[in-house]
């Protein structure tokens, strides 16, 4: 026989992609659209609070131009009421908004998720009156409440956080108070209980594992809105103060000189830009999940 | 019992602050002079113990007083009967507007799902979702009004006109039943522009949720069986599919409307929307705290009579609810 016009054997052919793929391995939900074009933008981002100084134009606080330029070769989003340049402050505004938002998400995430497992696991008054108070939470419209928590602690960047943090500590506490529940009288935490493990144990032991993936996707969906409320209050001067680059400041700033739509347009751009990958993301993960959870996900 | 427990909740977390309401209300001379703020202390009751002052409220709360407000020296309950009018009739034209289309839109992409309307639906919803309502209002402020001038920029009215003849309080209504055309007009158009930025703000999360609970049913054996039995696509869709959905749009709804009063905050505070957005953070900068609580007062109100609407509605839809 000389040259087969046959194809190469079986083996080769799917030991190629076989290899290929393994370096490539993505994990499935990522691979979906929504999250990768997540993923970049808040990689891009972070790349951008990590070294805003460096890529920035300029010093975002430096008062160096004619006040309000337009957006030109020199100022590619134009300068503000006090002559800063307006893309150098909002690549600055990532170092303040990203890591207090996932800071403060991560603060309520706690404290929502021992309050909410100590009711779930001890039940009975304990139950009852933590519920009823996170239900008092709930039943405030958020940035009413985080506006009157705020303005009574004095407007400051910090108590800013901490009124978003109030805001949104009960919906961890329902989501884990409800997973605990239901892993009560799982046999595997029977089982440990039986051995001896204290109440505590059980809890951070063999009960947190199997709780913290539902817990993770409400904090990825909750970034988002911790943007926006976090935003939302230096929107209102009750959060970042001047001469801070925050974001939300800032789209205040431009409501003054809103002739001069580069002011607001540029940080407002920036804050839809990250809440929207973050709700790419958040919301690929909870499709990823059973649908049963992601149901009550989303309804907590 | 939520009234009582919201009022004890924001009683708690506005005067357990270090926050000195005094200082906020007084001029700068007056807080200098001891007897001007002990007089202040004195007349607001702030230089008693505070169960005592908490018990104190609720006495007069029984009695319909509020308490009278340190920024406006009104009665509480007077400044939010002027208020009240003004978002109730921004949050209804909303919440109309953005059920109409959220609905609307999570009919379409539940039908056509993951194929391109499906998907347009879900991101534009995402990115209603993701926008910053303060920023959508001074956009489509600069853009409508500013730039185009096809809309008013601010108040209820123009500003030479008078409110028509008081009968609810929402001029739109009032214009209406009293046949002041020309009022009813111009309200129509100073509602549309914070109306719409509103809209955007919760249509997203209308969308989401009827298309999440549509195709939740769509998996259901009655629903293949009407397909089956030859009825025309919308008929399956609308009259098979929607209605039971529509049970839990409508608990979502709810949800809606008390995010919307959230939104009112930062959209009247950009278009000058006279109401309790405003009030409310006027307030709360100034640390008015009669007035914080009234505004408290009446969101917890809104909450009970939401319910009330909600649980009625389900009774509308499902027949079973109504039998029970």
């Amino acid at each position: 026989m000389t040259e087969s016009p046959l194809p190469p054997p079986v083996p080769a052919l799917a030991a190629e992609p076989l290899r290929r793929r393994r370096w490539l391995r993505v994990p499935a939900p990522w691979r979906r659209p929504l999250a990768a074009v997540g993923v970049t933008v808040v990689a891009a981002w972070v790349v951008i609070a990590v070294f805003a100084p460096l890529i920035g134009p300029d010093n975002p606080l430096a008062q160096n131009y004619a006040i309000l330029a337009a957006p030109s070769s020199a100022h590619w989003f134009g300068t503000d009421e006090l002559g800063r340049d307006v893309l150098s402050r909002v690549l600055s505004g990532a170092r303040v908004t990203l890591p207090l938002s996932v800071l403060l998400v991560i603060l309520a995430m706690i404290i929502g998720a021992v309050i909410g497992a100590a009711a779930g696991f001890f039940g009975g008054w304990v139950d009852n009156v933590l519920m009823r108070v996170a239900d008092l939470f709930f039943a405030f419209p958020g940035i009413i409440l985080a506006m009157a928590v705020a303005a009574a602690l004095g407007p400051q960047l910090r108590n800013a956080v901490i009124a978003v943090v109030v805001v949104s500590w009960p919906s961890y506490a329902r989501l884990v108070r409800s997973l605990v529940l239901s892993a009560r009288s799982a046999p595997y935490v029977i089982a440990s209980r039986m051995l001896g493990a204290s109440g505590w144990r059980v809890l951070l032991t063999d009960i947190r594992p199997n709780a913290s993936g539902p817990v993770l996707v409400l904090a990825a969906l909750d970034l988002g809105n911790a943007v926006l409320l976090l935003s939302g209050l230096s929107f209102l001067g009750l959060g970042a103060q001047p001469p801070t680059a925050e974001w939300g400041a800032m789209v205040a700033e431009g409501a003054q000189n809103f002739n001069d739509w580069w002011v607001g347009l540029f940080p407002g751009l920036a804050i839809l830009t990250v809440v929207l990958a973050f709700n790419f993301i958040g919301d690929t993960l909870r499709d990823a999940l059973d649908p049963r959870t992601a149901r009550a996900v989303r309804l907590s | 019992m939520l009234l009582i427990g919201i009022t004890l909740v924001a009683f708690v977390v506005t005067h357990l602050v270090p926050g000195d309401p005094v200082a906020a209300n007084l001029g700068q001379a007056a807080v200098g002079d001891p007897a001007a703020v002990a007089a202040f202390r004195h007349q607001y009751g702030l230089d008693q113990p505070l169960p005592l002052q908490y018990l104190r409220y609720l006495g007069d709360l029984l009695q319909g007083n509020l308490g009278i407000s340190e920024q406006s020296h009104r009665p509480v309950l007077a400044d939010l009967e002027e208020y009240v009018p003004a978002t109730v009739e921004l949050a209804l034209f909303a919440i109309v507007a953005s059920l109409v289309v959220g609905v609307g839109l999570g009919i379409v992409a539940a039908a056509f799902r993951d194929r391109w309307p499906d998907h347009i639906i879900r991101v534009v919803s995402l990115g209603g979702v993701s926008m910053p309502v303060f920023w959508i209002a001074l956009v489509a402020f600069y853009l409508l009004f500013f730039r185009l001038g096809w809309l008013p920029g601010g108040g209820r009215l123009d500003p030479a006109q008078v409110a028509p003849t008081h009968l609810t309080g929402l001029y739109t209504v009032d214009a209406l039943v009293h046949g002041q055309w020309a009022l009813l007009w111009s309200a129509v158009r100073h509602l549309v522009l914070p109306g719409l930025v509103l809209t955007i703000y919760t249509v997203g999360m209308l969308t989401r949720f009827t298309r999440a609970s549509m195709l939740e049913i769509m998996g259901n054996d009655y629903v293949r069986a009407a397909r089956l039995k030859g009825l025309p696509e919308h008929v399956v869709i609308l009259r098979h599919v929607l209605r039971p959905a529509l049970i839990s749009v409508i608990t979502v709804a709810g949800l809606a409307f008390a995010n919307l009063l959230s939104g009112t905050v930062l959209v009247e505070n950009i278009f000058a929307w006279p109401g309790v957005g405003q009030y409310a953070y006027h307030s709360a900068v100034n640390l008015d705290l009669p007035a914080i609580m009234g505004v408290s007062l009446f969101i917890a109100l809104v909450y009970i009579v939401l319910n009330l609407v909600v649980d009625l509605l389900y009774g509308v839809i499902d027949p079973r609810i109504r039998l029970s």
